[in-house]
């Protein structure tokens, strides 16, 4: 669950920065104040951090690990209570790959992940994949601190989320 | 005097005529001797020097063509174009018989002479002789004649004639390059297929950077590319023709097709398709559209590369446990493995010569580029680091470029150039980061 810490982390920071910004240009209410827990129940904000959009994957692998799956029942769960939204798994790859194998390697990892939430009773038509391999990085060093994050497959919400 | 008959055919956009040598500069005062010829196949040679003077007549053309083919010969790493400043005649007269001895004092083996003017038509003449300074004698000479804005491919023309004739190989000087040009941050890299001279010059965008586009490879006659984009939304494969700009889905299958490459007949595109978890390689015929599956793994299987006879074909597979390189018929039937050191094989790429076949490797973490022949014998590792990737081959087989991407958030890709001997490793410049080269066969 450290990882998933992290992850509360890096957005927990990333929305100060964003009130901050905010701040600064407009004068409004501090946006890093706000509990994160008040996200608006079914919006994308609610997904991704009440519920966690991502999970990660071993090197070289699309076998989903405890700690993945445990995620994917509770993006499951959320799914099933907002039976209007649809979403697209990204799968993507680390950089210590090759490129065609890399697209290869994530669209399994895209295709676990679906196949996990179907099994949970999402109807699959709800869900649609696609590979990125190694193009899109989310962490940029030359450590495995940095590929681990990238070895992923997030779900994105493609349509139906309350706005907020 | 030979013709030079295959290069006369190879050149359709250039009127060309041999230049016969004029009767009296001919005296063989040592024709006894082998002509000069350099052994390309030796690993490590000591580059041959030549004097590359400026070519007489067009006071801007002249100088230029010169320097065009003075870089293409040093960069191949088989010659040594002496500096001008050693001269010791100044070459003015493209009629007058050169002072072999003034070009032997300076120990020039060979002396290439030219001269170019623009004609009454606008259209530029470029005429040029390659000599043996050492047994006085005329080895080859051509004349071309094109469009001023063509100079550069004159450069690169008799770069070719040149190699050629003191090597015995084919040249690989006019020939250009497709290649993934990457701008903006690591996390977000916008891609655009772009293409250049071999040298690096004349670079042109092929796409506006609008969807990600990977893999672009060459059709046999240099005229399309196939690559991977993301227009659709979603990865596939598509044709480009290089000349209308024309673009084309090349599957309408509804799954994501991938790392595609032309067959040598130019017939076919061989690719992955992606169903479920699994990639497996399947041929399209761009005539019929007829898709053809070659290889049924609960693995992935890609990379395809056609050996070219078109007979066989190299590709990767992970049905083992990690990526390996294997090699079917090119119907897929007899499917066998080739690899077997130690660690990942991935990316074949069959040589045009047929003799080996060029792979990135992982080995302990780091990226390397290597050779196997065809039966997975005779490994050589010809470059390694952090990370090494994606090996394309000159037409002539004795050069291999790749990409060589540096760690870390500011790090990027670049483009190289490696003997297959592994001596002479070169960077292209690209202005940009730079990926996945290929290489086009000899413009036709």
């Amino acid at each position: 669950m450290t990882r998933l810490l992290e992850g509360f982390k890096i957005v927990a920071i990333a929305l100060a920065l964003l009130g901050l910004a905010a701040c600064s240009s407009k004068d409004k209410p501090d946006v890093a104040a706000v509990d994160v827990e008040n996200a608006t129940p079914g919006s994308q904000r609610d997904f991704t951090i009440n519920v966690g959009d991502r999970v990660l994957f071993l090197v070289d692998q699309s076998t989903l690990t405890p700690q993945a799956q445990e995620i994917l029942r509770r993006q499951a769960t959320w799914l099933r209570q907002y039976g209007q939204v649809t979403i697209q798994v990204e799968g993507h790859a680390d950089e210590r790959g090759t490129r065609e194998y890399n697209i290869a390697l994530s669209a399994r990892r895209a295709e676990a992940s679906k196949n996990f939430l179907i099994a949970q009773g999402i109807e699959p038509g709800r869900v649609s994949t696609i590979a990125f391999g190694k193009e899109r990085p989310v962490a940029l060093c030359a450590e495995e601190s940095c590929f681990s994050q990238n070895r992923r497959s997030v779900t994105v919400i493609t349509a139906g989320a309350v706005a907020g | 005097m030979r013709t030079e008959g295959r290069v006369l055919a190879a050149i359709r956009q250039f009127t060309m005529v041999l230049i016969v040598a004029v009767a009296g500069f001919l005296a063989p005062v040592h024709s006894a001797h082998a002509v000069i010829e350099i052994d390309i196949t030796k690993g490590k040679v000591e580059p041959m020097p030549v004097a590359i003077p400026s070519f007489v007549g067009d006071p801007k053309f002249g100088p230029d063509i010169a320097g065009v083919i003075s870089n293409n010969l040093r960069r191949s790493g088989l010659f040594n174009p002496l500096p001008p400043s050693s001269y010791i005649e100044q070459i003015t007269s493209f009629s007058a018989a050169p002072r072999f001895g003034d070009w032997r004092i300076i120990k020039a083996q060979a002396l290439l002479t030219g001269q170019v003017t623009v004609q009454g038509d606008g259209r530029l003449k470029a005429e040029f002789r390659l000599w043996d300074v050492l047994a006085q004698k005329q080895l080859t000479g051509f004349q071309f004649v094109t469009t001023p804005r063509n100079w550069r491919r004159i450069g690169h023309l008799i770069s070719d004639a040149v190699y050629q004739r003191l090597t015995g190989e084919k040249g690989y000087f006019d020939t250009r390059v497709v290649y993934v040009s990457e701008t903006g941050p690591k996390s977000k890299r916008v891609k655009k297929l772009t293409i250049m001279d071999q040298d690096g010059f004349n670079k042109r965008a092929l796409t506006n950077g609008g969807d990600l586009v990977l893999t672009p490879r060459f059709s046999p006659t240099s005229q399309e590319i196939t690559y991977m984009s993301y227009a659709s939304g979603r990865p596939k494969v598509y044709l480009l023709n290089i000349e209308t700009g024309q673009r084309e889905l090349v599957s309408n299958d509804p799954s994501m097709s991938f790392s595609p490459r032309f067959s040598p007949d130019g017939q076919r595109v061989i690719m992955s398709l992606q169903r479920g978890g699994n990639s497996n390689i399947f041929t399209m015929d761009l005539r019929t559209r007829s898709t053809r599956q070659l290889t049924k793994t609960a693995a992935i299987d890609t990379a395809p590369s056609y050996a070219p006879d078109g007979r066989q074909v190299a590709f990767e597979s992970d049905r083992a446990g990690s990526q390996q390189i294997y090699v079917m018929n090119s119907d897929g039937t007899n499917q066998r493995r080739i690899s077997f050191g130690k660690g990942r094989y991935s990316t074949p790429v069959w040589s045009p010569r047929g003799d080996v076949i060029a792979f990135t490797k992982l080995s302990k973490g780091r990226f390397l580029i290597g050779v196997m022949r065809p039966d997975g014998s005779g490994e050589r590792i010809l470059t390694e680091g952090y990370h090494n990737e994606g090996p394309t081959w000159a037409p002539n087989g004795r050069v291999l470029m790749f990409f060589r991407e540096t760690r870390g958030e500011r790090g990027g890709a670049k483009l190289y150039s490696v003997d297959l001997t592994g001596y002479n490793e070169q960077e292209i410049k690209t202005g940009t980061w730079a990926s996945d080269p290929a290489w086009s066969p000899l413009i036709q």
